[in-house]
């Protein structure tokens, strides 16, 4: 049963706003400069993240203020944040107010990235809180005269058990400062007690996201503030040549900004400065060029190697290299092509940059990481520089947003204004950092028991560069201001090995220095691929083996929490066991499967089973997906409504990488610049989805933003096969792609 | 500079351009304030951007200003208040049916205008109703079910 928390309960709980909630409701017009009202008053407050003042502040009414450096991009943090501190503090919800992700007030606790925000930040939150709780207990034992034993807590009051005597939290510290550090030994709440863990309690920022309320990074007004289109070149890495600033003559207020190739138009309106775009004049050079999309593979595969990474090696491959008899060998390379986040509204930033300090306004998923890049760029002392998070569209790794926010400030600079740069749909389509494809080749030997008797992994992927400070930012090579080379991807190298008991296992990553495009990480880096490569290659060998898919995997697996979930999955699905493919007559119309993947992400944290059942029609290729069912053990859950909600955008997400999306480019530049060139899932393909949770009250939370994404690709693949016997090894499924299989089999 | 007088949300509202091709999207986020309507694709390929023109679903990012004129224009700030909620932002919360929030405008006030002529709608329909909306966090399956549930929830004939 869900609960609700009331939004005018937290209005009234204290002097500080939660951040996200309507501001007009206090009479203004528009979003603030200060996004969080009453902020500021916290300014100088600690930020060392060993502090127990750097996460929470008591009030002198007993209201909280926790500062929290993770944000929440739409994944429930803000109402999972405070189940966790009014759970250790015994205080009721309405009397907790958030800041998040604001450089001069949360401290750093690392960019939201990796599944990480409740898994490390939310615990190292509730560590802090559970101090603080200690601490407030021992003052109440020294007020009372009683022993902390006989003390207990309720709604922010403790209370000598025997009922002698009272105070409240708001008495013992008001608004003091706790000066302690974090004790990670301070005894944590125990589950049999636990009020708000576990409770799928609803998100206090929905109500003004459903009522347009809600104040967006985009909506954010400054007294004074340009509005900005940065120009683009026409192809990668162009030379501007020439501008012609009387091209834009006719459009009010609208004027050029230059700085060696980065150039942008700003203007008072906002129209003003999309005509201007579109209006103005330019000459460019020659671009670099990019390679040839169609050979996009063959050159990955031929790439010098920068460095082989062994990810696993255990036993031999000599049944591979010198096959007993009897052993039939297996081979099949996966093709998993480049990506972009696609977040609905593309990037924005807003910048206010003085002679001694700057501001900067950003849907960044780290904004710790931003204000030290910022800060080089603008040749400031970092603490002069604060970034302050509001929320963008849902970002699924780093989009453009550091590129608006640096372009941004950039430009307030240059003109000693606050500035907005809005993206364009193209720019986000076709400049935000993308997730790399990837290449894989397995090989494996299945003796005449079916055993595995070898498995061999090759990846090939773009190596990361170490330490590398940030993702190179287009303004600053436009501009010719320095900045570190390279690239980042996420760990794009874990799961690429079966997470199953067999006796000789190699997997190897072969680095590759380049990639054709920018890139970055995107919702679970690599892990989508690698996965959708082991699990559908999992699914061809008991396909040769003549094994039911969920029975092999069981056999294979000795992980009883991995064990729960596929059984789980399976008994939700009403699985049949029997091998794939199914038997039936192909040339029907319409061709029915199911298939199933399992993970175990990273090989340390969240367990998922998934099934898929899946309708192909045969005359056009396409596939529709008609139900999916997912169990997930990701520990603990602090919310099951937000984490199941996470994993319907996992699979939904996925789904559509897996049916629909790849960037494609031309010698110049990308062409896939918007929702016609890359489609994704639509309202009338998504299936029914079922979900199985388990909730593990005692144990650590484990993430659930992105591990139910990694089986979803090869869970549609094992389906389609069992439809059809068709293996499908490159993504996307598009209906052509799917069509040529089909013809291909017959 | 042209003045256009525009019906916003019941009320008459003034607004000045000296592009006569302003799109709607525009005047409503920045010249009067209404934020709520999003910026998406500026391609009429999203729907973030959606508002009630006279009843029916228009991409207010390639709408000229206007072709509005004498109309009534609805955003998602003029539906319900909080103490009368529309039952379509009634039922996406109940249904936690957004994650980023930022396509959930455009989904409400596409979801109203198909229970304005279909009240009783069909899952089928409602997909179909939805399908120029795109969402990338992955909450189709919530907002499916807050459609139906409002149309549920809307006494017949209103």
């Amino acid at each position: 049963m869900a609960a609700r928390v009331s939004r005018r309960s937290f209005l009234a709980a204290g002097g500080v706003l939660i951040v996200g909630l309507g501001l007009d409701d206090l009479g203004g017009k528009r979003a603030r400069a200060q996004t969080v009202p009453g902020a500021d008053r916290f300014l100088g407050k600690p930020l060392a993240p060993d502090a127990v003042d750097s996460f929470l502040a008591v009030h002198a009414d007993g209201s909280v203020t926790v500062f929290v450096g993770k944000v929440d991009i739409g994944t429930g943090g803000r109402i999972a944040i405070r189940q966790l501190v009014g759970e250790e503090l015994d205080i009721p919800l309405e009397r907790i107010a958030m800041i998040e992700g604001d450089t001069a007030l949360t401290p750093n606790q690392g960019a939201t990235a990796g599944s990480y925000g409740i898994a490390r930040g939310g615990v190292q939150l509730r560590r802090a809180t559970a101090t603080a709780r200690q601490a407030l207990l021992t003052m109440a034992a020294q007020r009372l005269g009683r022993p902390v034993g006989d003390l207990e807590v309720a709604d922010g009051v403790v209370r000598a058990k025997d009922g002698s005597g009272s105070v409240g939290y708001g008495d013992l510290i008001g608004d003091r400062a706790f000066n302690l550090k974090v004790d990670g030994a301070a005894p944590l709440k125990p589950p049999d007690r636990f009020r708000f863990i576990g409770k799928r309690l609803h998100r206090p920022d929905l109500p003004a996201k459903v009522r347009g309320h809600h104040r967006y990074l985009h909506d954010l007004a400054l007294p004074g503030m340009l509005h900005a289109r940065v120009i683009r070149p026409p192809a990668h890495g162009a030379t501007l040549v020439s501008v012609d600033e009387a091209s834009i003559k006719g459009i009010g207020g609208a004027r050029v900004v230059r700085i060696q190739r980065f150039l942008a138009v700003v203007a008072e309106r906002e129209w003003d400065a999309v005509r201007a775009a579109g209006a103005l004049q330019t000459k460019w050079g020659a671009g670099t060029g990019l390679p040839d999309h169609a050979k996009e593979f063959e050159a990955m595969r031929a790439s010098r190697v920068v460095r082989d990474q062994e990810i696993a090696k255990r036993g031999d491959l000599s049944a591979l290299s010198t096959p007993p008899p009897g052993t039939r060998p297996l081979a099949a390379t996966y093709r998993w092509p480049i990506q972009t986040h696609g977040s609905i509204g593309p990037s924005c930033g807003v910048a206010d940059v003085r002679a001694d300090r700057a501001t900067v306004w950003s849907s960044s998923q780290n904004v710790h990481g931003f204000q030290t890049t910022c800060a080089r760029v603008l040749g400031l002392e970092r603490d002069r520089v604060r970034v302050i998070y509001m929320d963008g569209a849902g970002s699924y790794g780093p989009n453009g947003a550091d590129d608006a926010a640096t372009e941004a400030a950039l430009l307030s600079k240059s003109l000693g204004r606050p500035v907005r740069v809005q993206w364009s749909r193209q720019e986000e389509h076709g400049l935000d950092p993308k997730g790399p494809a990837q290449l894989l080749e397995l090989r494996a030997a299945v003796d005449k028991d079916g055993d595995v008797a070898a498995w061999e992994t090759q990846a090939w992927l773009p190596i990361a560069t170490a330490n590398l400070p940030n993702i190179p930012l287009l303004a600053l090579d436009a501009a010719g201001i320095p900045q570190t080379p390279g690239r980042s991807t996420g760990l794009i190298y874990q799961n690429v090995d079966p997470p199953y008991s067999m006796p000789n296992v190699h997997a190897i990553v072969h680095w590759i220095p380049d990639a054709p495009l920018r890139t970055s990480a995107i919702r679970a880096p690599g892990k989508v691929a690698n996965t959708f490569a082991v699990e559908s290659f999992v699914d061809e060998i008991a396909a040769l083996a003549r094994v039911d898919p969920v029975e092999f995997r069981l056999r294979r697996l000795t992980n009883p929490r991995g064990i729960e979930v596929l059984r789980r999955a399976a008994a939700r699905m009403g699985w049949q066991p029997r091998p794939s493919p199914r038997p039936a007559d192909r040339r029907a119309a319409v061709l029915t499967g199911r298939g199933i993947a399992y993970v175990h992400y990273k090989h340390e944290e969240t367990l998922v089973a998934m099934g898929m059942e899946v309708a192909v029609e045969r005359a056009s290729g396409r596939i529709r997906v008609t139900r999916v069912v997912c169990a997930q053990d990701c520990g603990l859950m602090i919310n099951p409504e937000c984490v199941q909600s996470q994993l319907e955008g996992n699979i939904i997400q996925t789904l559509s990488r897996a049916l629909h999306e790849e960037v494609v480019y031309d010698r110049d530049r990308v062409t896939t610049v918007d929702w016609a060139s890359y489609p994704i899932l639509t309202f009338p393909e998504v299936p029914a989805l079922e979900f199985e949770l388990i909730q593990r009250l005692d144990q650590p939370p484990l993430g659930a933003g992105e591990a139910a994404s990694t089986p979803v690709a090869a869970a549609l693949a094992n389906a389609v096969f069992d439809a059809t016997g068709v293996r499908l090894r490159t993504v996307p499924f598009r209906p052509d792609r799917v069509k040529a299989a089909l013809a291909g089999r017959s | 500079m042209a003045k256009l007088t525009l019906k916003v949300n019941g009320g008459t509202r003034e607004v000045e351009s000296d592009d006569p091709d302003i799109p709607l999207l525009y005047v409503l986020r920045d010249d009067l304030g209404l934020t709520g309507t999003r910026f998406g694709c500026g391609l009429a390929q999203c729907g973030a951007c959606t508002v009630l023109v006279g009843g029916r679903a228009v991409r207010s990012c390639i709408a000229p200003a206007r072709s509005v004129v004498g109309q009534d224009v609805i955003t998602i700030e003029g539906l319900g208040s909080p103490e009368r909620p529309d039952p379509v932002q009634a039922a996406f919360i109940a249904e936690q049916a957004a994650q980023c929030g930022y396509c959930t405008a455009g989904l409400v006030m596409t979801a109203r205008a198909l229970l304005a002529h279909t009240p009783r709608p069909s899952e089928q329909q409602v997909r179909e109703a939805l399908a120029g909306n795109l969402c990338r966090c992955g909450s189709h399956a919530r907002v499916i079910r807050a459609v139906l549930r409002a149309a549920a929830a809307t006494p017949r004939g209103r």
